[in-house]
């Protein structure tokens, strides 16, 4: 496993999501109530760019005809067929056993932290007080 | 393939209907007046998508000098009940009120005819079991009809035709399957058309055959429009069966359905789970027609694979519509307990107004279920 | 015209061939170069004139974008208008060495106005050459016409007939009658006598019916749906009216229509014609047997059964030779090429579905 630096926490505002490339891969970065989360930028159904589908809320029904919406921001559905995915936890919601979006690690660490390990990146020569977002990649 | 043992229950018997004659006995006096001085007790009342004469309306043995096929009791347990061993039988009388545009003249028609069978099929015969024919148009007249004849509990299905006025799962007709789920009755959707609209997308076919063969296209869109509306979340005890309807549409039905679900989830939110564990639950079909070649059972064999459920059949014979030869009623390639199945435990499971029948002192069933245990 | 082969999909390893791609106009002036000023100011002032009850918009809204991919929409216009993102994004990203154009929008097909709709066909026509297959030689068009109107359709199939850079000629399914009837059977004459298939790929608008034969569905889910049972039913009535058994050289392709229903629908036109065929003396074979020889079918929106093996016993049904790679780009519900089939093909099987059996058909080198 390797940890990558990949953005600054303040590029990714509430209930917005960024994509960067990490090492050659596209990765969606979520911002949910302070919460980070990453995705790959890869549907598991048929490869469309996940992550650049609408953030949605999950919509939810007791009975035909009534309609109502909950977990607001916490779903993603892909911009090709539409497929929810549930932003924490890279599940599809309708095939949740067997369709999940590949999701990576976050964590927010404070620049000053990262400057001294092995990895440092360019953006740490601009202001190293801010928090960045570092994601876990396997290899 | 024969009918290994005896104890099946038939699901898809057709007696011939009634003529308004026999049947103005049982229609009160504005409706005896009516009938017969505007002459409508002249006409037959026979559904356009049957022609009497057509060789699938009924099979060239099993019609009779004079009379309508199926119009003869005895003749029905001879050529339909004793043949395949049947230990009950449910009768779809396929009859034309349905078709009236004055759902009041259909629905006093529908009660007479339910009557009719009651008194001239049921009471005479104790394998008969039948379904309640109702003018749907109307889904108030057709709740009346069926808070009327529910209390008879030989009647176990609520009868529709595939193509009339609207999708029927449209919420217009739910009072109809309240009506149905609160006294146990299965929603029976049989093929025929009223022809209140064009058979297709694209309008009028000049041929019966592909009248009938398009009734399949019929069956996708009323088993989706059940599915769609939800009717399956609202009235969790209801049971729809597919009649006449043939099967081997239905993978295609399942795969499709269950794909765009998952891109369109949020404009039917009520369907919790995919589509086809919905439709392997609550939908049934019955055997007749098969409509995989009867020459190459492994395509039968793959089909209910790809369905994906051996719970969904219901056996049939269809008679007097001329669907197979002699007493080759089975297709060739089931397995024993597929066989079992679809005879009598899919039946029982699908019709819960079957069950107390087929459980006391019934010694026909008896017989058949030690059989197959044998 | 020589074809230059641009990168392969590296996953498939050879280039492709789209059956089902959507161009757009940029905006509805896009056509007024190829109007008449009678008809621009037509257009302007009465519009186009559909058997729906909203104008401009469908009455199943769609569930994506306007039923477009999200990420397909270039700055200006909507998805498919611009030819540099269908490049980049789509043909030269996956391999296509020769896209079918189908332009369902404005070309006349469900317009009423018949007079209107003849200026739109031509139009749409021109259009598609123009903005399309010259600048972009990997395209070819369809001879958009409409179909209500028999005798102009001819007209406008044999104004067309020389013209390489159309290689099928596209009507609707949603007719005002089924497609088998007589009236249509002009439009089969011309098509066979130019030895181009009918391209029947599925509308939105209707030519006068519900979409079922029992009413009109309240979801787009089941909207969707109707596509492919209209397919159905068209093909049964080219079948059962003898259109096959009149014109043996006619070819049709069935695009967006689904075909997993296509063993299905033979076995059970075959069993009921064994019963009746005395309705239908006209019919000299089992009615499968026309629908193998006569039909082929664009695979998206492709099914994807829990068992993928399930779909390759229904390809083998049909006939690997009968199916065709299709993608619908832009729309939302697009079949990538490197992932649409979830179980692996043989290279041959690969070969005929993406590229050699649309280049047989259409006669492309």
């Amino acid at each position: 496993m390797t940890r990558e630096v990949v953005a600054k926490a303040s590029e990714v505002a509430p209930g917005t999501s960024k994509v960067v490339t990490v090492k050659g891969r596209e990765i969606g970065l979520f911002n949910l109530d302070g919460d980070y989360f990453a995705l790959a930028n890869r549907c598991p159904h048929a490869g469309g760019p996940l992550c650049q589908g609408r953030i949605v809320a999950l919509v939810q029904s007791d009975e035909p005809g009534h309609y109502r919406l909950a977990r607001p921001g916490e779903f993603l559905r892909c911009p090709w067929h539409g497929w929810e995915f549930d932003i924490r936890t890279g599940q599809s919601w309708c095939d949740p056993n067997s369709t999940r979006a590949r999701a990576f690690k976050v964590s927010v660490e404070p620049g000053a932290t990262l400057v001294k390990g092995p990895y440092v990146a360019e953006t740490f020569a601009v202001s190293v007080e801010e928090d960045y977002l570092v994601i876990e990649l396997a290899g | 393939m024969k009918i290994p043992y005896p104890g099946a229950i038939d699901c898809d018997l057709h007696p011939a209907m009634p003529s308004v004659a026999a049947l103005m006995p049982y229609l009160d006096e504005y409706w005896r007046d009516q009938l017969a001085n505007r002459h409508i007790d002249r006409y037959p009342f026979v559904l356009t998508s049957y022609p009497p004469g057509a060789p699938l309306s009924a099979r060239p043995d099993w019609r009779q000098p004079s009379g309508a096929p199926g119009g003869d009791l005895d003749m029905i347990r001879r050529q339909a009940l004793d043949p395949f061993g049947s230990s009950l039988a449910i009768c779809n009388v396929l009859h034309g009120a349905v078709a009236l545009f004055n759902a009041d003249m259909a629905a006093a028609l529908c009660a007479a005819l339910n009557d009719w069978v009651a008194t001239e099929l049921l009471d005479r015969e104790p394998r008969l079991r039948a379904s309640i024919v109702v003018p749907v148009h109307d889904p108030g007249l057709a709740v009346d009809e069926i808070e009327r004849k529910a209390a008879d509990r030989r009647f176990v299905q609520v009868l529709m035709l595939a193509m009339g006025e609207m999708l029927l799962g449209r919420r217009l007709y739910w009072p109809i399957y309240a009506a149905a789920e609160r006294h146990e009755l299965a929603i029976g959707v049989h093929a025929g058309s009223t022809y209140h609209h064009a058979p297709t997308a694209a309008g009028w076919p000049a041929h019966r055959v592909e009248d009938y063969v398009a009734q399949s296209t019929a069956f996708e869109s009323q088993l989706l429009s059940f599915l769609a509306e939800g009717v399956f979340q609202k009235f969790p005890a209801l049971k729809l069966v597919l009649i006449e309807s043939g099967f081997s549409w239905l993978p295609t039905l399942l795969w499709r359905t269950g794909k765009t679900w998952r891109g369109v989830r949020p404009e039917v939110p009520w369907i919790d789970r995919p589509p086809a564990e919905i439709v392997r639950e609550r939908v049934r079909l019955t055997l007749q027609p098969v409509d995989t070649p009867r020459h190459d059972p492994q395509i039968l064999a793959r089909t209910l694979a790809h369905i994906g459920s051996d719970r969904m059949l219901l056996f049939s014979t269809d008679y007097p519509h001329w669907q197979f030869d002699g007493e080759d009623v089975l297709p060739e390639g089931l397995s024993a307990a597929t066989v079992r199945r679809l005879m009598i435990d899919n039946p029982l499971e699908t019709y819960p107004r079957l069950r107390p029948a087929a459980v006391a002192g019934d010694t026909v069933g008896d017989a058949a279920r030690q059989e197959a245990v044998r | 015209m020589n074809v230059p082969l641009r990168q392969a999909s590296p996953a498939l390893g050879l280039t492709i061939v789209d059956c089902d791609i959507h161009p757009a106009y940029r905006s509805p002036k896009d056509l007024h170069p190829f109007l008449p000023a009678r008809w621009r100011e037509h257009m302007a002032m009465f519009g186009e004139h559909l058997r729906q009850g909203l104008s401009g918009q469908l009455a199943w809204p769609r569930m994506m974008a306007s039923g477009m991919r999200l990420d397909a929409f270039p700055n200006e216009g909507p998805p498919g208008s611009d030819l540099a993102l269908m490049r980049r994004q789509h043909l030269d990203a996956n391999g296509v060495e020769c896209g079918m154009l189908m332009q369902l929008s404005k070309g006349g097909m469900e317009e009423r106005n018949l007079d209107f709709a003849a200026a739109l066909s031509r139009a749409v026509n021109d259009w598609q050459v123009e903005a399309w297959v010259k600048p972009e030689p990997r395209l070819r068009a369809g001879i958009v016409v409409p179909q209500e109107d028999a005798d102009f359709a001819v007209e406008e199939i044999e104004r067309r007939a020389g013209d390489p850079a159309f290689v099928q000629i596209l009507i609707s399914p949603r007719s005002s009658d089924p497609l088998g009837h007589r009236r249509y059977w002009p439009i089969y004459e011309a098509a066979q006598r130019c030895r181009r298939p009918i391209a029947l790929h599925v509308q939105g608008f209707s030519g006068g019916h519900a979409s079922t034969g029992s009413g009109w569905p309240t979801y787009y889910l089941q909207e969707h749906y109707a596509t492919t049972t209209g397919m159905q039913t068209t093909v049964m009535n080219l079948v059962f009216e003898g259109v096959f058994e009149r014109f043996p050289g006619l070819n049709v392709v069935l695009i967006e229509g689904g075909f997993t229903w296509a063993p299905a629908l033979g076995w059970r036109m075959d069993k009921h014609w064994r019963r009746m065929r005395a309705e239908v003396p006209h019919l000299k074979r089992p009615p499968s047997e026309y629908l193998r020889e006569h039909c082929w079918f664009t695979t998206q929106p492709i099914e994807e059964p829990d068992d993928p093996k399930h779909l390759a016993e229904v390809i083998e049904w049909i006939g690997w030779d009968r199916v065709m790679f299709s993608t619908d780009y832009p729309h939302w519900d697009f079949d990538h090429p490197q992932q649409a089939f979830k179980f692996p093909l043989t290279e041959e099987q690969k070969r005929k579905v993406f590229r050699d059996n649309a280049k047989a058909l259409y006669g492309l080198p």
